[in-house]
């Protein structure tokens, strides 16, 4: 049966390359909007997926989104307007780039001021251990050192 | 039956952890010999026990065993075997005890393969294990029991997550959990160390293979993980910024330090404390992450403030553990004995700007993780931090670190000069440069950032070129063949560099040059990207052992030649009637075909969406490529022959051994 289904189906296919053979139709049929889409998605999170963005995501959820900017870009509203619009219906929650205001600025803020920070201490650590004196070895350390390099040595001619 | 004696393993496992982890510490302290050597056959015991519950439990899995609650809840009859077996790890119960298994295995590997080690070292590693050991088979036994019977027991199983019905079930979760878990070991060196007050470079000999196959590891783990997603859960991304992901991308920049630190401390006995501390680190974010994964935190915080049973439990666990082995760092971390000395410019300082750097970005994931899950418990409202964030703060962490590596892997110990470097350098940089300067046009499109990533990528690869044949051009001055000499750490530290640089050639080109189109075909319609034209053929149904499929046939054609067809499926489960979207991938070497169904539209067409994707698979290829150098730097020669060393010389010694305790056991 699944067999003469797909018989059927690929003649069908070879009658309608025949008949109808044409170059599909994008989705999005204004090639301007779908290049700001494709931009604004991959910011957009998907509230119904694991981590993913509107753009990455197949689920329902996303796909009422993108219908839903398809047509607030379609009657001319900028991007900056279609994320407000976003936002009001469901919360800074849906932006994967969270907007710069005051509670969210040690976010943005910290990862610089830890490189900087880490830098700082680098500097530090680095230029005091160069003004360290050579730590110099007793007698008896330098006498240890040869019995080991000697066993080294002799464990090395044996093997 | 068996479910029972899967119960009552864990239940000895747990009395032999215990065991485990107060004799031989205590004999360890106060040099009790008997006491000591209780470590290595608890330990073993401890590891059949577990293996006796998780082999039970996979049991219940295959006969469908549906009295048993956790499986009712994660299996069902139609489920193909190998699924059965994946989803013993399918859910939370049963990835706790995959995490235990790992654990008490890690152990078990720690007590058979540390014969040199002196007593009272090995003790405290295994007791420190213990006592991990004993704080999870607790949180297992009381709010995680997989073993808890469903009366009466449920005709069918509620099947597994059909997003998880995929080999990457298989294979992912255990590899990662060998690494996440594997750096238990370098933690409880690190511990050990610090209690017994001998932090050396023989410690660091020690502690490095082990961590290296954690870090092995986990990088396959991760790299696994990247792919699974990529092919399965959405449409061609491969790293989402999800907390899952970060959870375990935390632990490897983490112990990514580490291997560089105790490097240093291996040979330079320089930053012993540097590298007692990043082990706390690594294996510290790993408790964090299963506490991320684990507690529900992630999925809703008030979610979590409603049942928080499970979560503080672990949250107690990471902060007993964290805090305890912080604190006891405070005490007993050395004063004195700083190591070599070395000059400002040294591959020591390179190698402390590395840490410094690779935590920073630690500590980046670690602040965009966490810091949602704050604003949310405190109040202040809802916000995602994902991919858009990170790419903004985690470039410019990483880009000095990739341009230091090809410096660092060239610096002498000790003291470099910059001048001697540059001269040495500058031709690798230049190279590097007209390259990343050229490839971009040869792509089609020259764009910065493809430029910027290209230079970094090409400058990892020359600078490796240029250190490689310096060796090659010194040994032949001095008459040996040219490789001699290479010791497979060298090599694998080689490798693994390449393999960042496979890495970022793969996002740079993938990011840069990707194509995607969203279209509308009917049958026989027919688009074209990047060179290759697709025409759709049709849909027909089909079956799957527990699902029904539509499947779509889209022929590829490049100049005018049939390349082949691809089937995207869109999957519905018959248990979860969850539709799933199952992409169709033509991989190859410099790019990937990807095709994926949408919805069916007005008239017979669907919905197709079709991407090119060049060079995505340098992406996963450099992250083996990495991992094989880890491999390869850990099965080193000197490990091998320490350990060698080992078993020939004090045979006799640990023959009296036995020979004594056979005597103790009959007096």
């Amino acid at each position: 049966m699944r067999r003469f289904l797909f018989v059927l189906i690929a003649a069908w296919a070879v009658c309608g390359t025949v008949a109808v053979a044409k170059e599909a139709a994008p989705m999005i049929r204004d090639p301007e909007i779908a290049g700001r889409m494709a931009h604004l998605t991959q910011k957009l999170r998907c509230l119904v997926c694991q981590g993913q963005s509107v753009a990455d995501s197949g689920s329902d959820f996303s796909n009422d989104i993108r219908r839903e900017v398809e047509k607030l870009m379609e009657e001319g509203k900028s991007d900056q307007e279609v994320i407000g619009f976003l936002v009001q219906r469901y919360g800074d929650f849906i932006l994967f780039e969270p907007p710069v205001k005051s509670t969210t600025a040690p976010l943005w803020i910290g990862p610089f001021v830890l490189m900087a920070l880490g830098g700082a201490v680098l500097v530090i650590v680095l230029a005091k251990r160069a003004k360290r004196p050579v730590e110099e070895l007793s007698p008896e350390q330098v006498a240890a050192a040869e019995r080991l390099l000697n066993d080294l040595e002799k464990e090395g001619k044996d093997s | 039956m068996i479910p029972e004696i899967g119960h009552f393993s864990l239940i000895l496992a747990l009395a032999m952890a215990m065991v485990q982890a107060v004799v031989p510490l205590i004999g360890a302290a106060k040099g009790n010999e008997n006491w000591m050597r209780m470590a290595r056959p608890v330990a073993q015991g401890q590891f059949l026990f577990v293996a006796t519950a998780f082999a039970c439990l996979t049991y219940a899995f295959i006969t469908s065993d549906f009295s048993v609650l956790y499986v009712a809840e994660h299996s069902n009859t139609e489920l193909p075997l190998q699924y059965r077996v994946g989803a013993v790890w399918g859910g939370h119960e049963g990835s706790m005890l995959l995490w235990v298994l790992m654990l008490t295995g890690w152990t078990m590997a720690v007590s058979v393969l540390s014969r040199k080690l002196a007593d009272d070292l090995i003790a405290r590693v295994i007791g420190v294990l213990g006592l991990v050991s004993t704080g999870f088979l607790f949180f297992i036994l009381l709010t995680s029991n997989p073993f808890i019977r469903l009366m009466p027991a449920a005709l069918e199983g509620r099947d597994l997550n059909p997003l998880l019905q995929d080999p990457g079930l298989v294979f992912h979760p255990p590899m990662l959990y060998m690494g996440y878990v594997g750096f238990s070991v370098a933690f409880a060196f690190a511990i050990a160390a610090l209690l017994g007050g001998r932090l050396d470079a023989a410690w660091a000999r020690w502690s490095r293979p082990w961590t290296l196959v954690a870090w092995m590891f986990l990088t396959m783990g991760i790299a696994m993980g990247s792919i699974w997603a990529y092919y399965e859960l959405g449409w061609g991304g491969w790293w989402f910024w999800d907390p899952v992901e970060n959870a375990s991308f935390m632990p490897w920049l983490a112990g990514t330090a580490l291997i560089h630190s105790l490097a240093v401390t291996e040979k330079r006995g320089s930053f012993k404390n540097w590298t007692v501390l990043l082990a706390i680190i690594a294996f510290s974010l790993s408790l964090l992450g299963t506490f991320l994964v684990r507690s529900g935190v992630l999925t809703s915080v008030h979610a979590f403030a409603t049942d928080p049973t499970r979560g503080v439990f672990i949250l107690i666990l990471l902060v007993i553990v964290t805090g305890g082995s912080m604190a006891l760092y405070a005490w007993r971390a050395p004063k004195v004995g700083l190591g070599g000395r070395f000059a400002l410019v040294s591959r020591e300082s390179f190698l402390l700007a590395n840490n410094v750097l690779l935590l920073v970005a630690a500590a980046t994931v670690l602040l965009g993780t966490l810091y949602p899950l704050i604003i949310d418990a405190l109040g202040m409202g809802k916000i995602s931090v994902g991919p858009p964030y990170f790419s903004v703060v985690f470039v410019p962490v990483m880009t000095p670190l990739v341009f230091l590596m090809g410096v660092g892997a060239m610096a002498r110990w000790k003291e470099a000069s910059l001048p001697d470097l540059a001269v040495r350098l500058r031709w690798a940089f230049a190279v590097a440069l007209i390259s990343a300067v050229i490839v971009p046009f040869l792509m089609g499109e020259w764009y910065p950032l493809v430029s910027m990533g290209l230079l970094l990528s090409f400058w990892v690869f020359a600078t490796i070129f240029v250190g490689v044949r310096r060796r090659v051009r010194r040994n032949q001055e001095i008459g040996r063949p040219g490789f001699s000499g290479m010791t497979r750490s060298y090599v694998g530290m080689q490798l693994a560099h390449a393999g960042v640089g496979a890495f970022i050639v793969g996002v740079t080109l993938v990011n840069g040059y990707q194509v995607e189109k969203d279209v509308r075909m009917n049958v026989g319609d027919t688009t074209e990207v990047a060179g290759y034209t697709f025409r759709f053929d049709g849909v027909a149904q089909t079956k799957g052992p527990n699902y029904t499929a539509t499947q779509g046939y889209i022929q590829v054609i490049k100049d005018g030649a049939d390349l082949m067809v691809l089937h995207p499926q869109k999957r519905n489960y018959n248990v979860q009637t969850m539709p799933m979207t199952e992409a169709a991938i033509d991989t190859g070497l410099t790019r990937d075909l990807y095709a994926s169904l949408g919805e069916p539209v007005s008239g017979g067409a669907w919905s197709v969406r079709i991407y090119y994707k060049p060079f995505i698979d340098w992406i996963w290829g450099g992250c083996f490529i990495m991992a094989l150098g880890g491999g390869l730097a850990m099965s080193d020669r000197r490990y091998r022959l320490a350990s060698r060393r080992k078993a020939e010389k004090p045979s006799g010694a640990t023959h009296a051994a036995g020979a004594l305790a056979t005597e103790g056991g009959r007096a």
